[in-house]
């Protein structure tokens, strides 16, 4: 039995592999991502390994903020106390900021917005357990406020040579340049480059650029000129272990500060970055499992056919003594062998996928190109487990319908598979759509803590259902197609509609991979057009000022800028905006501030308190967030900051809105005292509106590429492009469901014609040309195409007005149905359908008459 | 060779046709050489043993299949040097064919294979022509059947109806009784005779059986690829003769 499962697989090795390439390429998911966020985890850890020293001592609280360093400093007289510790070899004050960006010979800034742009002072100090750390490996160190050593990869991408300018944009300005009234200078700093560093030890940076300074610079750049530090690094004797020297430091330590042991540090460096890229393999995740749905059905229909075409040979099986049991196990090992070769191809591409995000990553700045791949078992285990289960699973169904076959099927001529009644897979499908419409509405609308899981669960079994239900709901369209086809197409167009008629589960099967691509598809397409149609509208109700300065992500700037805008004539007020991440109850919080007196500029609704409810340890919250919190005016909100816990009063209730989009809005004085940098990232800049004041205010920012001055229509515009990329990016990953649904399409197709081959014999015979076989083909296709598209997008205009419709209170008020883009998915599935039936059509039109009449 | 005397002429002429398949020791010849002209208005049945080249005379005859050499008219024009194109135009407007089984499209009524030949093409059937044949095969109240739902005589006379409708200028029959008991059978030579004596149809056929061969104007015996003897007006009896003739032959 075993030999015969395998002859016959090897007999039908190209078939196979088609059926195996939505395996492959799940498993390829599955596998690309766990070895990515491996080799991430273990990149990131061993960077960050040699980033910090044996013990860290820090400012409490410095963990929150988003890693940004507090502004709260430790006097330079605790470094001295601390190098004098039982067990400490030596004390290093460190000065960090975030946020000081390289800009290239090309006036580009290097590394975009991804890693942090990191700034601060240079030090010698040898890193944890000994690890040697950043070194100079050109050049020597900086000294003086005119010098500044790079990391190697950050000149290379700059383009500059030692002993040239570089120029660097700090996000705070020199203390010793400052005015009475505030920092006013906006060039860039231009030291000179004395340096490279660099690991020796062969780490990277990941993609972050460091601009290291003389500690007296730095702290003047960074720390407003007072002799103080961000952290201290202190190194352990030998023979002392990382623990016992914080014992030790423990002692010592004034209040307000802890110190950590340097592998507690790497390792919490290390998972807040990972929180960061996490989303990434969720999402690969999310696309394997959507790869390896769609692919079952492909294995069902696969299994199905094959299994009718041998029906014949089983049934002779049977006849020669092989029982039901037997018969069925084959399928199985036919399946289990395809399986174990889906997920080895799957592994190997797997790897390729990897290096891919790798190599995107490092587009993005993001550098693991040091790093080798990492292959951990659970890999393996995983991407087998996955490949075989559901290649198995899928061929279940096809393999339990041999057991029916008779063994006097053997003798007959027309050996037809017994088939159950489609009322059982219409039920079947209703009760599975209803149950899915519950578990998404309960994902959609109520308080459950996962809601996402609901969602995408009461999606997968809408489709699943409406996939068993399928063949009955699809017969009145083909019907109408075949009476279509009839009229337009003549006897050509009635075969072809006859054909899709014929057998209703396989073209009902083949149309729902196309249907669940489409209709995820389609549910992006309107998530995305109607979070765009929300952030017109909110922008066009919202918009306040004539001119907004910022970025896209919305990194810190120099408040120069804002002061010197404040100084052109006809500029009649500027507003700043600063946010920051905070943590409340554990969970991320973000922030915002405001000069309370601009809050009647950012005309902010406030419905609940009064709009001076700002200031003094008095916050304003943000309507949704309240509601969802059950805070109101003259609760109080304890908040953890990077000074440490902060409790203010509830001064206010704000309206959703786009200018504020944080929960909790703060006085800057507060967001100062609660230790967040000063430093911008927004203005809103309220003009007279007279001629060329653009021109001035585009003047202040020339040199710092890492802003723009944009008015309404352009400040819409750039919040529109990551809505844009993010759609797109969904896009070209169900473009690869739609491939694999495509090759669904020709699987079966040339399944079909194998299966008819005596039929397209036959009409050959009695007149029917080439071309029209061809046409014909190529019709059932776009029928398949067709149907599969129309169940695609409308369940897709469903789940997407639903989702809508659930967020619709969380500032995405407008439901927008890209009618033009689905209007295109349709026309697409037409092309799908006309690519699909290339082969099939090809294999049928060469088929040679007499051979084919002659097959049995 | 023996060249028939002729009163009508030729619907099909076939000259020094030739086809082998194989090389070297294996080479089989299929056809040797052969002439032969299939009047037109007469039923001709093509006899021999297997593997005589009967079934290659007659795919080679209807454009389904290439001969070596030699040509084949069918009327005026020879099939040996038209294109797939012309010979597929050719099959589907001059030619009808009955074959042994699986012969209609199982997704189409009755009445739509009968008109698929003329439909393929773009043509209407011609309205009373249509309505003979399908008196003719005595099939009217079965016409909006699928093939699945008639039994395998019927389906054969579909098959013929569908033959004859296009109104070709030959019909080719392959063992068109092969399949079926001898009843079915009966009736569907019953009706290849009529569409000869009534319509003045020409058909050829190939056939093993001497009782199908008996309602035939002319026999022809082929072995060896080479066309060996030829009846008119052939019996049962008489066709048995030569049958058992050529077997000695073969024999010593």
């Amino acid at each position: 039995m075993i030999r015969a499962a395998l002859k016959s697989l090897l007999g039908r090795k190209v078939r196979l592999l088609l059926s195996t390439f939505a395996i492959v390429l799940g498993v390829a998911f599955v596998a690309g991502s766990l070895i990515f966020s491996d080799t991430l985890n273990r990149s990131f850890t061993a960077l960050f390994a040699s980033t910090v020293g044996d013990v860290v001592v820090r400012p409490e609280n410095a963990g929150t903020g988003d890693g940004a360093p507090s502004t709260v400093t430790i006097p330079a007289s605790v470094v001295a106390d601390l190098a004098e510790v039982p067990g400490a070899a030596r004390a290093d004050g460190n000065v960090v900021s975030f946020g000081v960006f390289v800009v290239g010979k090309d006036g580009k800034v290097v590394s975009g917005f991804g890693p942090p742009a990191i700034g601060g002072s240079w030090s010698d100090a040898p890193a944890g357990h000994g690890l040697e750390g950043l070194a100079i490996v050109t050049g020597r160190a900086p000294e003086g406020p005119d010098e500044v050593v790079l990391d190697s990869r950050t000149v290379s991408r700059a383009g500059y040579h030692l002993g040239e300018k570089v120029t660097i944009i700090p996000s705070t300005t020199l203390a010793t340049e400052r005015r009475s009234d505030g920092p006013v200078d906006v060039k860039p700093l231009t030291p000179r480059l004395v340096g490279f560093v660099g690991f020796p030890s062969g780490g990277s940076l990941n993609g972050a650029t460091y601009a290291a300074f003389d500690t007296p610079t730095a702290q003047d750049l960074f720390l407003g000129g007072k002799d103080e530090f961000n952290d201290i690094w202190v190194t352990a004797e030998a023979g002392v272990s990382q623990g016992e020297l914080r014992d030790e430091v423990e002692k010592v330590l004034p209040d307000g500060l802890e110190a950590i042991t340097g592998d507690d540090a790497a390792d919490e460096s290390a998972s807040q970055l990972m929180k960061a890229v996490s989303f990434l393999t969720t999402f690969l995740l999310i696309f394997a499992g959507i790869s390896l749905v769609v692919g079952a059905f492909l294995i069902v229909n696969t299994f199905s056919i094959l299994v009718a075409q041998r029906s014949r040979e089983l049934a002779l099986l049977r006849a020669l003594g092989a029982s039901r049991r037997q018969v069925t196990w084959s399928v199985q090992l036919e399946a289990f062998v395809l399986g174990v070769v889906g997920s080895t191809l799957g592994l190997g591409f797997g790897v390729l996928l990897a290096l891919g995000i790798r190599a995107l990553f490092s587009n993005f700045g993001l550098d693991l190109s040091g790093q080798p791949l990492i292959f951990a078992p659970r890999t393996f285990i995983a991407s087998y487990a996955v490949g075989i289960v559901v290649t198995m699973a899928a061929a279940w169904m096809p393999a339990r319908r041999t057991a029916r076959i008779a063994p006097v099927q053997a003798l007959r001529d027309d050996v037809a598979l017994p088939e159950a009644t489609l009322r059982r897979r219409l039920v079947a499908g209703i009760l599975l759509v209803l149950a899915g419409l519950g578990v998404l509405y309960l994902g959609l609308f109520s308080d459950l803590p996962h809601g996402g899981w609901q969602t995408g669960g009461g999606i997968l079994a809408i489709l699943l259902g409406v996939a068993a239900a399928s063949p009955v709901i699809a017969r009145p369209f083909l019907l109408v197609t075949r009476a279509t086809y009839a009229r337009v197409f003549g006897s050509v167009g009635n075969l072809a509609g006859q054909n899709a008629l014929r057998n209703p589960r396989r073209t009902a099967a083949t149309a729902s991979a196309l249907m669940i691509g489409l209709a995820l598809a389609c549910t992006m397409a309107i998530v995305g057009d109607s979070a765009k149609a929300s952030v017109d509208k909110s922008i066009e109700d919202n918009f306040v000022g004539d001119y907004v300065v910022s970025n896209v992500i919305g990194t810190g700037f120099t408040p120069a800028i804002g002061n010197q805008m404040a100084r052109i004539e006809g500029v009649d007020r500027v507003v700043r905006e600063r946010f920051a991440g905070a943590e409340r109850d554990g969970d991320r919080l973000p922030v915002a501030a405001v000069d309370p007196a601009d809050v009647p500029s950012l005309q902010l609704e406030v419905t609940d308190g009064d709009p001076g409810g700002l200031g003094s340890d008095r916050v304003l919250l943000q309507r949704s967030w309240a509601e969802d919190e059950g805070l109101g005016v003259g609760d109080e909100i304890t908040v953890e900051m990077p000074a440490g816990e902060r409790t203010y009063a509830v001064g206010g209730v704000f309206e959703d809105n786009p200018v504020v989009l944080t929960p909790v809005l703060l006085s800057l004085d507060d967001y100062a005292a609660a230790g967040f940098p000063e430093s911008d990232n927004a203005l809103i800049v309220f003009t007279d509106d007279r001629r060329g004041i653009r021109l001035q205010l585009d003047d202040v920012v020339a040199d710092l590429p890492i802003v723009t001055v944009k008015d309404q229509a352009e400040f819409a515009q750039e919040q529109r492009e990551p809505i844009d990329q993010f759609v797109l990016m969904i896009f070209a990953l169900l473009g690869l469901a739609l491939v694999i649904a495509v090759l669904g399409i020709v699987n079966t197709l040339a399944l079909s014609v194998i299966e008819r081959t005596r039929e397209v014999g036959l009409l050959r015979a009695i007149g029917l040309s080439r071309r029209q076989l061809r046409v014909m083909i190529r019709l059932e296709s776009v029928v398949i195409a067709l149907l599969g598209a129309l169940l695609g997008v409308g369940l897709g205009i469903g789940f997407g007005i639903a989702l809508m419709y659930a967020v619709r209170d969380q500032g995405l008020e407008v439901i927008s149905v890209p009618t033009g883009q689905l209007v295109v998915f349709l026309l697409l599935s037409v092309v799908i359908g006309v690519l699909a039936a290339v082969f099939p059509a090809r294999r049928a039109a060469r088929l040679d008459v007499l051979q084919a009449i002659a097959t049995e | 060779m023996t060249e028939a005397p002729s009163t009508s002429p030729a619907a099909a002429r076939v000259r020094n046709l030739t086809k082998t398949y194989g090389t070297g020791q294996a080479l089989v010849r299929a056809l040797d050489d052969v002439s032969l002209d299939l009047l037109a208005g007469e039923f001709t049945a093509v006899m021999g043993p297997s593997g005589s080249g009967k079934s290659t005379l007659m795919h080679c005859c209807a454009a389904l299949d290439r001969a070596d050499s030699g040509s084949v008219f069918i009327g005026d024009q020879d099939l040996t040097r038209l294109k797939d194109k012309a010979l597929t135009t050719l099959r589907r407007d001059q030619i009808g064919f009955v074959f042994q089984s699986f012969n209609l499209v199982p997704t189409l009524t009755a009445e739509e294979n009968i008109k698929l030949p003329m439909s393929i093409a773009g043509r209407r059937p011609d309205g009373g022509w249509y309505d003979s044949v399908i008196d003719t095969v005595g099939l009217r109240d079965r016409l909006s059947h699928k093939p699945s739902e008639l039994s395998g005589g019927q389906q054969q006379r579909v098959a013929v109806a569908r033959a004859l409708a296009s109104r070709p200028r030959i019909v080719f029959a392959d063992e068109p009784t092969g399949n079926l008991d001898s009843r079915s059978g009966a009736e569907v030579l019953e009706l290849l005779r009529r569409s000869v004596d009534d319509h003045g149809q020409t058909v050829v056929m190939v056939t093993h059986d001497p009782v199908a061969a008996s309602y035939t104007d002319r026999v022809v015996f082929l072995a060896d690829g080479r066309v060996v003897d030829e009846l008119r007006e052939p019996t049962r009896e008489r066709v048995l003769d030569v049958m058992n003739r050529m077997a000695e032959q073969t024999a010593s």
